[in-house]
């Protein structure tokens, strides 16, 4: 029998769907939305970090050419309810314009709606606000002794969450603790290392600035709502609930997203307030984040300090692990922020079977932004804090990191894998990574050049990291916005397929992965699939793109919807060529008898059979269209090994990365093309943090990183060719074997970075260094003693 | 208000304009070319550029007054019709963008880099690519669609 014309797609380097309109400048995204009649908003925000409003004078605001209105935050209030957020976790009240107390500077005092973008600004800056001032406090251990200020009055200590233990021998309800297992470990311990370790803020820093368009239509009662977001399906669920109005009544629109990064998560007070004045005003309107203002008016990521003690014996068997987490949350609880940090308590067992754990987490309230999700979300917080602990250890007792991981990681043949944490890891062959990393690393090579190096006096290092993330999120239990994902699969009249999907993209490319799946599902051409997203007057249900969950949870409801549908399909044309259906094969838009490819119909004579359906087969409905919900049962656990190279110059301090070779396990790929996308991307923000990004504030609670001045992000220039490799365990949570991609990247790259500076300056007697590894930290290591 | 003259994209194109609205205002707001965005306020990102005079150039950085005058050249002009440049060609061929966001911006700095530059080593490309950031690529595909573009070329 002849191969078909068409060749299978999935698992091959697809060019991108998207692409054509994008690099033509054709997309739409938000800020290029016009309606007729189109007014805009600005915010004037704090510029004090912590005080009491005294006045607000609006008047001058008020009077300027173009200026229709101006609310300060207590006229706002009059109509908007405070900003709920989707935690059980107790939390302040928290407005999206401040009423009384600022708490963090660029938090919002009031908002201005005119005619123009420039005449809105302009107005704001006009608004004169007067405040008593109050300390500030910006250092989360500080921040924990009450003093010099308690930022919000009934959380005590300023202790957002009070200490939460985990591990083992934690009840399940976490009241009782039971140590003996732990104590007992690091009793037994021929050796303990113990560190104290901060994982930085960051400004996660979409290329895209935030910006929503709310279009309030009387005559119909009902609320479009654009917004650059990863989950319009919960923006309209929240914009409804606060403004009193039906899910029915609101339509969210994610246009073009110009990156997210888990930031455009959030439901964020300007979207509350620009829907509700959109209301209110009977006016559509429309606010654009300037970048200066994102630095201070988006959520911040990370910012997480981890006391970290390993207790092994001397031939590195690890028997116990400590890890107190102090999480600076900044000054309110937005969506997902008290989550978090959870995260990277419930990936504290890492890679290895350690047989006692304990956990600890502490949320603390500071005169900050807030932070919240941004990629990798407290699992590359967990990664960094255990394997730059692991590291040490194997510096400590003189051991080969990658040895010292291979004698402690899990067994490929113990999954599943219940960890101390409660999690339960669903497959995984961690040696199988390694040995694969260290073969394409050439790591004996590497180690010989690394000497040689030295030899010469110059300060080369090599470091090594393992990782395992929690993606695919994730069952319902685990969310409270619920954890499946929906799609609907529709063969059109003409045989076309339009399909939708809730994981709604920014960048990932599902456009063009979900059709290789249906093209592949159907036997069709490419070109005949459109995938349907980001409009929920469109996409009937759906949770959105964030924890790496698109392909292995919105790809898993799609391939769903297009069996149930195919299964349909199959009837009609059975009933048609009078054959079973189970012969029949879909195949080079044909639908035909298994061996006689001749005796069959296209794939669109088919479809118009199903949608006239003369005569209409018994136990049948016309049409083609299906949907299905997809609820995991359990989460998926990618995993990989990143290896680097670095050398820090004697003279200056600066850090060069001058290899990052990294295998990455996501399960079964449907794209290898995308996929590597997703970890360069991953990598670059890793390698940002470990070596150049870090939001800083001065002790007053001022901004020091306000903008691209300040703030660095990756250039091309500052990034070598990553080296990329893969390993397939596919995952039996889903029937695609798919874990997610999308967060890996920034997992491995940080620990395995500053391993290898510390290496490089082992011979000054460094066994650890803080992020960002910034030029005049690294050089006064290196002259530290002369100086 | 100044009245501004600017050739964009082949096309005499004249508006009243405040003296201080930028150029990528004019572009977005007055000539609905949308396709050149804003990523930042302080110059650095690289989001918003185009060509001026057959240079790229950030529009952030120039008022439309200092443009009167000038010709320009933004994404949508790029194509020759319905054939792609060949740097649109090689950022689709090498995955060179996800959301797409900077993509206008990078394409077009990449074709000043590619004029002076036919045939740039990697480093070359990399160095010559420093005003414009990507948050999405790690920039690898980036240069691989550079690459692609010059070897069409030559």
């Amino acid at each position: 029998m002849a191969a078909p014309v068409l060749p299978k797609l999935v698992g091959q380097r697809v060019k991108r769907r998207e692409d054509p309109r994008l690099i033509q400048g054709l997309g739409t995204y938000v800020d290029d939305v016009k309606i007729v009649g189109l007014r805009h908003a600005a915010f004037k925000r704090s510029d004090v970090a912590h005080g009491r409003i005294r006045s607000i004078d609006t008047a001058a605001a008020e009077a300027m050419d173009g200026v229709e209105a101006v609310f300060t935050g207590a006229q706002i209030a009059e109509f908007l309810d405070p900003m709920p957020i989707g935690t059980p976790f107790p939390s302040p009240e928290h407005r999206a314009v401040a009423t009384d107390v600022v708490r963090y500077v660029g938090e919002p005092v009031a908002v201005v709606v005119a005619a123009g973008r420039y005449a809105a600004r302009d107005a704001a800056d006009a608004i004169v606000v007067d405040y008593d001032t109050r300390p500030a406090v910006v250092d989360p251990e500080v921040a924990m002794t009450g003093h010099p200020t308690v930022i919000h009055a009934d959380f005590d200590n300023n202790l957002a969450v009070p200490l939460v233990p985990s591990g083992t021998g934690v009840s399940p309800d976490g009241k009782t603790v039971d140590d003996t297992a732990v104590d007992r470990a690091f009793a037994d311990a021929d050796v303990v290392v113990s560190q104290r370790m901060v994982n930085q803020r960051l400004a996660p820093t979409a290329m895209e600035p935030r910006g929503v368009v709310a279009h309030y239509e009387r005559g119909k009662d009902t609320m479009t709502i654009w917004s650059s977001t990863q989950n319009p399906h919960i923006l309209r669920t929240f914009i409804a609930l606060l403004n009193g109005m039906g899910e029915d009544q609101v339509r969210a629109i994610a246009p073009e997203v110009g990156g997210g990064f888990g930031a455009k998560i959030n439901i964020y007070g300007e979207e509350y307030v620009v829907a509700s004045l959109s209301r209110r005003l009977g006016l559509p309107l429309k606010w654009t984040e300037d970048r200066s203002e994102a630095f201070l008016a988006t959520i911040h990521g990370r910012d997480i300090i981890g006391y970290i003690d390993v207790a092994a014996t001397r031939d590195g068997k690890v028997l116990g692990l400590k890890l107190r987490l102090i999480a600076d949350v900044g000054a309110y609880n937005m969506l997902l922020t008290a989550a978090i940090p959870t995260l990277t308590m419930l990936m504290a067992n890492a890679t290895y079977d350690i047989p006692a754990i304990r956990t600890t987490l502490t949320e603390v309230f500071t005169n900050k932004t807030p932070t919240d999700a941004y990629r990798g979300a407290g699992r590359p917080e967990a990664t960094y804090f255990v394997e730059r602990g692991m590291d040490m250890l194997a510096r400590r007792l003189g051991m080969d990191p990658a040895e010292l991981r291979r004698r402690n990681f899990i067994p490929a043949d113990r999954f599943p894998y219940a960890t101390q944490m409660g999690a339960v890891y669903d497959s995984g062959d961690y040696a199988k990574a390694l040995d694969r990393a260290l073969a394409n690393a050439g790591w004996r090579e590497l180690q010989r050049q690394r000497d040689a190096a030295r030899a010469e006096g110059r300060l080369v290092g090599l470091g090594l990291a393992m990782y395992v993330e929690v993606c695919g999120l994730g069952p319902s239990a685990s969310l409270p916005t619920g954890g499946w994902e929906h799609a609907q699969v529709t063969i059109e009249r003409d045989g076309r397929i339009s399909a939708t999907t809730g994981a709604s993209p920014h960048g990932q490319g599902n456009e063009t992965t979900f059709a290789q799946m249906l093209a592949d599902q159907f036997g069709v051409p490419l070109e005949h699939v459109r995938i349907l997203h980001g409009d929920t007057g469109v996409v009937k249900q759906g949770i959105g793109t964030f924890g790496s969950r698109s392909q292995a949870v919105g790809g898993t409801a799609l391939h769903l919807a297009g069996t149930k549908v195919r299964e349909k399909m199959a009837k009609f044309a059975a009933a048609l060529l009078e054959a079973h259906e189970e012969d029949l094969v879909f195949e080079d838009g044909r639908i035909s008898v298994q061996g006689a490819p001749d005796a069959g119909k296209t794939f669109a004579e088919v479809a118009a059979y199903a949608y006239v359906p003369v005569p209409l087969p018994a136990g049948l409905d016309p049409g083609l269209s299906e949907e299905a919900f997809f609820e995991p049962a359990n989460n998926t656990y990618p995993f990989g090994c990143h290896i680097s190279m670095v050398e820090v110059d004697r003279d200056t301090g600066e850090l060069a990365l001058l290899r990052l070779v990294a295998v990455d396990d996501a399960g079964n790929l449907i794209n290898p093309l995308i996929v590597e996308g997703q970890i360069h991307g991953g990598l670059a923000q890793g390698i940002g943090q470990a070596m150049i990004e870090e939001v800083r504030y001065g002790a007053d609670g001022q901004p020091l990183t306000g903008s691209f001045m300040d703030y660095a992000i990756p250039r091309a220039a500052d990034l070598p060719r990553f080296e990329l490799d893969a390993t397939v365990t596919p995952t039996p949570v889903n029937p695609l074997g798919a874990k997610g991609v999308g967060e890996a990247g920034t997992l491995g790259s940080t620990p395995c970075i500053v391993s290898a500076a510390v290496d490089a300056l082992s011979g000054f007697g460094v066994t650890h260094i803080d992020m960002m590894l910034r030029p005049e930290k690294l050089w006064r290591i290196i002259h530290g003693g002369q100086a | 208000m100044a009245q501004v003259s600017i050739t964009v994209n082949g096309k005499q194109r004249t508006g009243d304009v405040e003296p201080r609205l930028l150029l990528v205002h004019f572009l977005r707001e007055q000539l609905d070319l949308t396709g050149t965005h804003v990523g930042c306020d302080t110059s650095q990102c690289g989001a918003c550029t185009v060509l001026v005079d057959g240079r790229s150039a950030k529009s952030c950085t120039i008022f439309a007054v200092q443009a009167d005058g000038s010709e320009v050249t933004t994404i949508e002009g790029l194509a020759d019709g319905d054939n792609l440049h060949p740097l649109q060609d090689g950022f689709w061929e090498e995955h060179g963008l996800q959301c797409g966001y900077c993509t206008p911006g990078m394409i077009l700095s990449a074709v000043t880099l590619l004029e002076d530059n036919p045939s740039p080593s990697e480093e070359q490309i990399r160095e010559g690519l420093d005003g414009n950031f990507c948050r999405c690529t790690g920039y690898q595909h980036i240069v691989n669609a550079v690459q692609n573009a010059a070897a069409g070329r030559a």
